[in-house]
């Protein structure tokens, strides 16, 4: 049984969403990394954004 | 006034044969539909990414919907569905079949599920580059 920690199921999810999306969202190779780059970054920053603001919130 | 061709000729030679067979091979195993059009390097990394999210999923003891009691459960079926073989496979051995009892199970639900989805808008890539909507 596999049993990642939240951060890196977090990871691993944004990895592979952003490589789905990079493919199919843009048209040449170059701009197909950096949309997957771009998904990637927005998905883990908002976690961690939120998560703070969960954390501070619950003080 | 002079009227152009919608299409150029390469794009009619594309309307050429079943339009609707990368999409449905996309469905059935992914990156497959790319594969048919000879994208071979995105077909791979759609491949991977779709099988080991859905891998991963089931690795982390999530759940496949089998059937809907209610429009949640309804959405996860049609998620699931998503999969392809790769769903119908794993429920006729019986993978996938354990309630969720803790956390890390419930988000490998959700990676089986987001796996369905992706490889959904896969399929339909592979039809949009099938067609000649998108190169």
């Amino acid at each position: 049984m596999f049993q990642p920690s939240h951060f890196t199921a977090v990871l691993l999810f944004a990895l592979f969403a952003s490589t789905v999306f990079g493919i199919t969202m843009r048209d040449t190779p170059r701009r197909m990394f950096r949309y997957g780059a771009y998904c990637f970054v927005l998905f883990v920053g908002s976690v961690i954004v939120l998560s703070w603001v969960m954390f501070l919130i619950a003080r | 006034m002079p009227t152009t061709p919608n299409k150029p000729a390469a794009g009619k030679q594309s309307q050429q044969g079943f339009v609707y067979l990368p999409l449905i091979a996309g469905w059935l195993v992914p990156g497959a539909g790319h594969f048919l059009l000879g994208k071979w390097i995105r077909g791979a990394l759609l491949a991977v990414s779709i099988v080991a999210m859905f891998v991963l999923g089931l690795a982390m003891q999530g759940k496949l919907y089998t059937s809907a009691q209610d429009i949640l459960d309804l959405l996860g079926v049609a998620g699931d569905l998503g999969g392809g073989l790769l769903y119908f496979v794993c429920r006729t051995l019986g993978l996938g079949s354990q309630p969720v009892q803790t956390t890390v199970a419930d988000y490998g639900t959700k990676f089986i599920v987001v796996a369905g989805l992706l490889n959904i808008i896969a399929a339909v890539d592979a039809h949009n580059l099938r067609t000649g909507r998108k190169s």
